[in-house]
């Protein structure tokens, strides 16, 4: 395959583009199901919620601004092939001069500090994205992006089952971790799970797992089945939309799995909320 | 049907809301989260004044996104109350008379409320463009150098809110598992 050149502005524009459209516009995945949740609440206060979230929507993408003032951290997936070679510039300072445009140019709130203890002032870019990249065939970029709020990343957890756990010390930790999260991660959530690899390997899967449409469930059907029955136990739970009560406390859980360790069987899980903004494109 | 209520609130109408009870609010407010609250907190832990006078105030922990030309603010939707649970006794026990947020309170937070007569309300997480739409000025008041999280003054019209926890502890969020 012959080398394919792909000056850096490109990665830059395309980056900016993505964040932009992911604050404005929510998937119609979550739209969908929102409009499904108005219908099959059974509370007055859930269903008047559930509309204000479909209302908001509306103004964010006709208004071009944010649909959450808090626009996150940036996180993107990357699947770099082989032959591509960036020209003048870093991909890596490419990809970061995006999300710093996005943020800058479209009113996006900037929420990064610099040091996580000694250091909390705000680096006013909200930059740096956390970039995880793949090198796979091919001449072509895939980016997954993705902006992530801390009210639900702050309910997120993993955990280093064992084997002995089995399927159901899975699925016990997941609804454990969602019925702590209560109320306060802005239901109704979506919930990323990462199943197997390694303790941090299982967190990114996670996190990839909040970064699919909620309408494509797992291609293993023994998962595709579980992320049913999950989603069925979490809106029994009755934290509803807004934590105010009612039957719909999550739109969608889907589970992203990994081969793991003989001695290991680890979860993680990524709660994210209402508003799973995410984007993603090919150069 | 919602209640319109105008700030600064009165006794009077803190004991007739109740939790559940929808509310559409106007008058001014102020704003506050994380930072804001750290440090108001370690100047009455020293026994210092405070750069704003909270006494009758409520206050709303949001950080606004920055305002495009023509509005007055950026999408401004609650952050997460328990966040704030550490500080909120304190301000209470100073006159502040309710907050507006999302999710959750412990029972120091409950009590305190019950004890000082005050309110908590929700907003709706995730609704900031709508949200946005009822905050028709706002004013820095002070620790300008946090930039989304400094202390503003909102000037709301019919900002919709929940009565989550009213002034007698009454809820109706429901419970995290402990």
């Amino acid at each position: 395959m012959e080398i394919r050149k792909i000056d850096a502005s490109l990665v830059t524009d395309t980056v900016k583009k993505l964040y932009l459209d992911m604050n404005y516009n929510i998937g119609e995945d979550i739209l969908d199901a929102l409009k499904k949740a108005k219908e099959t609440e059974n509370s007055e206060i859930g269903r008047d919620v559930l509309s204000q979230l479909i209302e908001n929507n509306k103004i964010a993408a006709d208004e071009e601004i944010p649909i959450c003032q808090d626009t996150g951290m940036a996180v993107l997936f990357i699947e770099y092939g082989e032959h591509v070679v960036i020209e003048n510039g870093s991909f890596e300072d490419a990809v970061q001069e995006g999300v710093r445009r996005a943020y800058i140019d479209g009113y996006l709130r900037k929420s990064v500090v610099r040091d996580p203890v000694f250091d909390r002032t705000n680096t006013k870019d909200n930059t740096p994205a956390i970039i995880y990249t793949t090198i796979v065939p091919g001449n072509k970029i895939h980016i997954l992006a993705g902006c992530k709020g801390f009210g639900s990343e702050n309910m997120s957890a993993v955990k280093m089952l064992t084997p002995s756990a089995g399927l159901e010390g899975v699925k016990k930790f997941i609804l454990d971790t969602v019925a702590y999260a209560g109320p306060n991660p802005c239901p109704p959530i979506v919930v990323g799970v990462g199943l197997g690899g390694t303790f941090e390997k299982a967190a990114m899967l996670a996190k990839k797992a909040t970064l699919r449409p909620i309408n494509e469930p797992n291609p293993d059907e023994r998962y595709s089945t579980l992320e049913k029955e999950l989603l069925g136990e979490i809106n029994k739970m009755g934290f509803g939309p807004a934590g105010l009560g009612g039957n719909n406390t999550a739109l969608g859980v889907n589970i992203e799995v990994f081969p793991t360790h003989i001695a290991g069987m680890p979860v993680a899980v990524n709660i994210c909320c209402h508003a799973a903004r995410h984007k993603e494109t090919v150069i | 049907m919602a209640k319109k209520i105008t700030l600064p609130l009165t006794d009077e109408v803190i004991k007739d809301l109740n939790a559940g009870d929808s509310v559409l609010i106007s008058g001014s407010m102020l704003t506050g989260r994380d930072a804001a609250h750290k440090r108001l907190f370690d100047l009455i832990e020293k026994g210092e004044p405070l750069p704003v006078d909270i006494n009758g105030e409520i206050i709303y922990y949001v950080g606004p996104a920055p305002a495009k030309p023509g509005h007055a603010v950026g999408p401004a939707g609650p952050t997460s109350s328990y966040r704030m649970d550490k500080y909120a006794p304190a301000l209470l026990d100073r006159g502040l008379k309710g907050m507006i947020g999302k999710g959750a309170r412990n029972q120091e937070v409950i009590d305190s409320m019950i004890k000082n007569g005050c309110v908590y309300f929700a907003a709706i997480g995730g609704a900031a463009a709508l949200i946005s739409r009822s905050i028709k000025k706002i004013e820095t008041l002070a620790y300008e150098d946090l930039g989304t999280e400094a202390i503003y003054r909102f000037y709301v019209e019919d900002f919709p809110a929940i009565v989550a926890i009213d002034s007698r502890g009454n809820s109706i969020l429901v419970q995290t598992k402990k």
